[in-house]
């Protein structure tokens, strides 16, 4: 297979604590199969800055929490022909989305200002600490979502599942045992 | 009791006149899903899940408090009928703080089994994220209102099966709420027998029995001391010291 | 009191009715007494206490409604060989004027402006047969009602027929359900009268909620004995010995008016045991309400009756087989019960020849919103929409146009300006995706959001839900969230898609009539007026994403806190 017939495959990680990913990596010898396969075109654990034009699937970790993840959603959508919501906290919102009770001023206050210990560095008005949302939300409540892996985090066996589907170009179907939430 | 005949899924089977289209429909092993639903308690029909259409009927009924009927012809599982199910699971999940990855009946959970059986793998509803307390006043169990579906069967148990009539329904619409007695901590309730029934019969993580998680478990030095020389001081009674064990040895 | 003594006791009061100079009638309902109606009535009586000659010749009546609400506090005089003169919008001052031209025979020339003439179509189109009374007895006293040709119908009824009889006559008469649902009245007695039971029991339902109706309370406050007459002729066919009347808690008046109207008959033997020397027992007792709407539909009601929590059932089975502690209950509307007496007083043929083929008699509606004369108003069946909103409403105020009527309250639907010659009877207004309901019937203008009408009906029915099922609990909730995104300009077309979505599924898969029909006003407006949700639309997603956003950006936390 020619190297530019490989599929273009992204992950994403949005407001989530990465426990997706590292179940992805938890596919060991599978990600050999994988890397024949597709080429890993933008990732966290990938040196790639600007995520790329003409992604062909994009897996997306994480919660909709800060306007970078709501930028950056916007950007996925537009450069992928396929967007999946991998774990639940791109599916639901998951632990991510607890703080939603909450009013987020009375939140940034309750750690930066009330909490113990120094303000970290970083925090100054300069655009460097995205904004956060009034509301922490799912993926698929901001730009259109194509599948869902459920889990938190997804089980290697059902990421496989999904991604052996999507790189015989066939619709994610979970089984049943695949499809809990938690 | 008189036998009926009926169409299920176009089988025709029979079946007894005081039977429900549930427990017909159970009998012949098709599986429809239920959550307010449960063997031993009457009747609700709140939860929706178990719609099944009916020929003839104007709106689709609930096989839970349907009674069977000669001639009825009942389908089980249609398109609509998924689809709605998966709709008012979507439903449920957004209503209240439903996160199964923290919660104590994570993979145990009817809800949570429910849900990937019927193939509900996104919520398209605002979730409503309502900012609800826990009550962990009593000394046994806790309630935790962001888990709760109201399907009420701690409700029912509570009142048909122990007869203590602990738990009702407080408010109505959205903010429904479980209550015990008038509304007031759980561990204060006159009425309240500490059975567990309640807890036993919650589909979610609703109700639980406390120290099963993270950092409940408490230890009590001074019990040693209570068994080996309380007789000398005459405490006889620990209840007021260790109010777990104490239930626990009262029962004995 | 026997039928002889019934007579005698009307004969009494006509003859003193006919022996005073001037009767001052003087509205009583909520409507104007809220508007300053006790003041005007205070007025008059004054002016009897301080000349104590004229209480003899000189009534002053607190009846109940007269119909054109907007217009109150209204005041009717009667006086004998002329013709009734209503004031309308009267003030304490003009009640001295009035009481001064038509008793003192003072010259005054600042009443002729405050007079409704009685030949306007408010009042000429209208066929007032459940209020016939309304407005011109005072419903506080049986004698009164009694004067009018009232229990004559329940005399007839226990001396004349069997009760399958009456059954028949109601059957005959083509009376529907007034409180909505349009069944056929005679055919829900007759399944309560075969029922066989030790106990049966007859529930009127005054438990009113849509928003801005108010049909049922101006009959229990204008006209009590009647209900209580359609009750207990009820009582009689189906084998029933105790009635109940369930009131909306926030009608106070009419529950004082019918617990006074209730002991009246009792002490006359018009009600309770041996009614009017029969072997007929039959006593009616009085629930109150507590402030749900939900307790209109019969089998949540029949739960507050009971005294547990007011939720509904699942029906099968129905109330004729099962209902109040599992006897035979029949329950209908308190204006389906007003309609019982004029039937059997008149023959069923008489009411079948009032209305439309499938729509029999009268129907009493509130109207209300954007239109000139408000108020209550009574019309046969199959009178056209454009009859009652430009002939008896006076149509649009303030140059506006007409934009759609809303009937059914939160259960209805709109009915848009094409249709304004539909025929108003059960089937018509079910084809234009609205009902009957019980009479609630709102006039909007073109300045009016259709939007913002669904909304606010999704409010009410969100605050209203018991919380029984799951599709209204949650389903209210998020139709209501996506509604008012759609008014703030913040929604998508999927949510368009998703709320239609929803729509339907609370339609089939709620549990009672609430929910059901929780969408309806949604659904109509959407159906007549899409274009103004679709111009609501935004399909920006940036634009709409907009709104998870902070409105103040987060730096200005960030940049406070620090």
């Amino acid at each position: 297979m020619a190297r530019n017939d490989k599929i273009r495959l992204a992950t994403v990680w949005l407001g989530g604590c990465s426990g997706c990913h590292m179940s992805f990596l938890d596919l060991d010898e599978r990600l050999i199969d994988l890397a024949e396969q597709a080429d890993l075109v933008y990732s966290p654990i990938a040196d790639v800055k600007v995520f790329p034009d003409n992604v062909d699937v994009t897996l997306v970790e994480g919660a909709v929490a800060n306007i970078d993840h709501l930028e950056l959603a916007e950007q996925v959508r537009a450069r992928s022909k396929i967007v999946v919501s991998f774990g639940d906290c791109a599916v639901t919102g998951n632990v991510t989305s607890l703080r939603n009770r909450l009013d987020v001023d009375d939140l940034l206050n309750r750690v930066y200002q009330e909490g113990p210990g120094r303000v970290p560095a970083g925090s100054e008005p300069d655009g460097i600490v995205p904004a956060l949302l009034r509301r922490v939300v799912p993926l698929h409540q901001v730009i259109k979502v194509d599948a869902y892996i459920p889990g938190c985090p997804p089980d290697p066996e059902r990421i496989w599942a999904a991604v052996s589907a999507l790189l015989a170009g066939e619709p994610v179907r979970l089984e049943e045992d695949m499809r809990y939430f938690g | 009791m008189s036998v009926v005949t009926l169409t299920l899924n176009d089988e025709l089977i029979s079946a007894n006149s005081d039977q429900s289209l549930l427990e017909v429909i159970r009998e012949h092993d098709i599986y429809i899903p239920t959550l307010c639903h449960m063997e031993g308690l009457s009747e609700r029909g709140g939860c929706r899940m178990c719609l099944v259409e009916v020929q003839g009927s104007r709106t689709l009924q609930a096989a839970c408090v349907t009674e069977v009927a000669e001639g009825m012809v009942v389908t089980t599982h249609s398109e609509r009928l998924r689809k709605y199910r998966r709709m008012t699971l979507e439903l449920i999940f957004a209503e209240r703080n439903h996160v199964c990855a923290v919660c104590v009946m994570n993979g145990h959970c009817e809800l949570q089994a429910v849900a990937a059986i019927e193939g509900m793998d996104h919520v398209r509803f605002d979730y409503l994220h309502p900012d609800l307390p826990m009550d962990i006043s009593h000394e046994r169990f806790g309630l935790d209102h962001n888990r709760c579906i109201l399907c009420t069967r701690c409700v029912r148990v509570c009142d048909e099966v122990e007869g203590a009539h602990t738990k009702d329904v407080l408010g109505r619409g959205i903010n429904c709420r479980i209550i015990n007695d008038l509304n007031q901590p759980w561990g204060s309730s006159q009425s309240c027998t500490s059975c567990g029934k309640c807890v036993e019969v919650c589909p979610t993580g609703a109700l639980f029995r406390k120290g099963a998680t993270v950092a409940e478990m408490v230890k009590r030095h001074d019990f040693l001391s209570w068994i080996t020389s309380g007789r000398e001081k005459n405490e006889w009674d620990y209840a007021g010291q260790a109010p777990y064990y104490a239930t626990e040895r009262r029962k004995e | 009191m026997n039928r002889s003594d019934l007579h005698a006791l009307g004969e009494r009061e006509l003859q003193k009715q006919s022996e005073a100079r001037c009767r001052l009638l003087c509205c009583g309902s909520t409507p104007c007494l809220s508007s300053g109606g006790t003041a005007v009535q205070e007025v008059f009586k004054g002016f009897l206490k301080e000349n104590r000659d004229l209480k003899a010749e000189v009534a002053v009546v607190s009846t109940g409604c007269m119909g054109p609400c907007s217009r109150g506090p209204l005041v009717t005089v009667q006086q004998p060989g002329e013709e009734d003169v209503i004031y309308e919008r009267v003030t304490s001052e003009l009640a001295q004027e009035i009481f001064k031209k038509h008793v003192t025979d003072e010259a005054t020339d600042r009443v002729e402006t405050h007079i409704l003439p009685n030949d306007i179509p408010f009042f000429t189109k209208q066929k007032k047969v459940v209020l016939a009374n309304s407005g011109l007895i005072d419903p506080e006293r049986l004698e009164d009602y009694v004067a009018h040709g009232g229990y004559l119908a329940l005399g007839h009824a226990l001396r004349e027929m069997t009760p399958e009889e009456v059954c028949n006559e109601i059957i005959n008469s083509g009376l529907r359900g007034r409180g909505g649902g349009g069944y056929p009245s005679g055919l829900k007695w007759n399944l309560v009268r075969r029922a066989k039971a030790d106990k049966k029991y007859v529930i009127a339902n005054g438990d009113e909620g849509d928003p801005g109706a108010y049909m049922d309370r101006t009959l229990m406050e204008s006209d009590p004995h009647r209900v209580l007459e359609g009750m207990a002729i009820a009582g009689y066919a189906v084998g029933a010995e105790q009635g109940f009347i369930y009131v909306r808690g926030e009608y106070p008046i009419a529950a004082k008016r019918l617990e006074k109207a209730i002991r009246m008959a009792e002490r006359r033997g018009l009600l309770g045991s041996r009614v009017m020397d029969t072997a007929f027992n039959f006593r009616i007792d009085i629930r109150i309400g507590a402030g749900a709407f939900v307790c209109g539909e019969e089998t949540a009601l029949m739960a507050s009756i009971m005294g547990k929590r007011g939720q509904p059932v699942p029906r099968p089975p129905y109330p004729p087989s099962s209902g109040l502690w599992g006897y035979p209950t029949l329950i209908n509307n308190v204006e389906t019960f007003g309609s019982i007496a004029p039937i059997i007083d008149n023959g069923a043929e008489w009411f079948a020849g009032i209305g439309t083929a499938k729509s029999k008699g009268t129907k009493i509606f509130a109207l209300a919103g954007q239109v000139e004369n408000t108020g209550l108003i009574e019309v046969p069946m199959g009178l056209s929409l454009r009859e009652i909103v430009f002939d008896i409403g006076g149509g649009v105020p303030d140059g506006r146009t007409f934009k759609a009527a809303q009937t059914g309250g939160p259960s209805g639907g709109c009915i848009p300006a094409d249709y304004l010659d539909t025929p108003v009877d059960y089937e018509s207004l079910r084809e234009l995706g609205s009902i009957m309901g019980s009479g609630g019937l709102v006039v909007m203008d073109d300045t009016t959001s259709m939007p913002n009408v669904a909304k606010y009906f999704m409010e009410f029915c969100m605050d209203e839900s018991c919380g029984k099922c799951v599709p209204c609990r949650v389903g209210t909730v998020q139709l209501y969230r996506i509604l008012d995104r759609i008014t703030a300009g913040t929604a998508t077309r999927n949510d368009l898609t998703i709320m239609e979505e929803l729509c339907t599924m609370m339609r089939e898969t709620s549990l009672c009539g609430l929910g059901q029909s929780a969408p309806n006003p949604l659904l109509s407006t959407l159906r007549y007026f899409r274009e103004e949700y679709e111009a609501l639309i935004n399909d920006d997603l940036h634009a709409t994403n907009g709104r998870f956003t902070l409105a103040t950006p987060s730096t200005r936390s960030a940049k406070e806190v620090l």
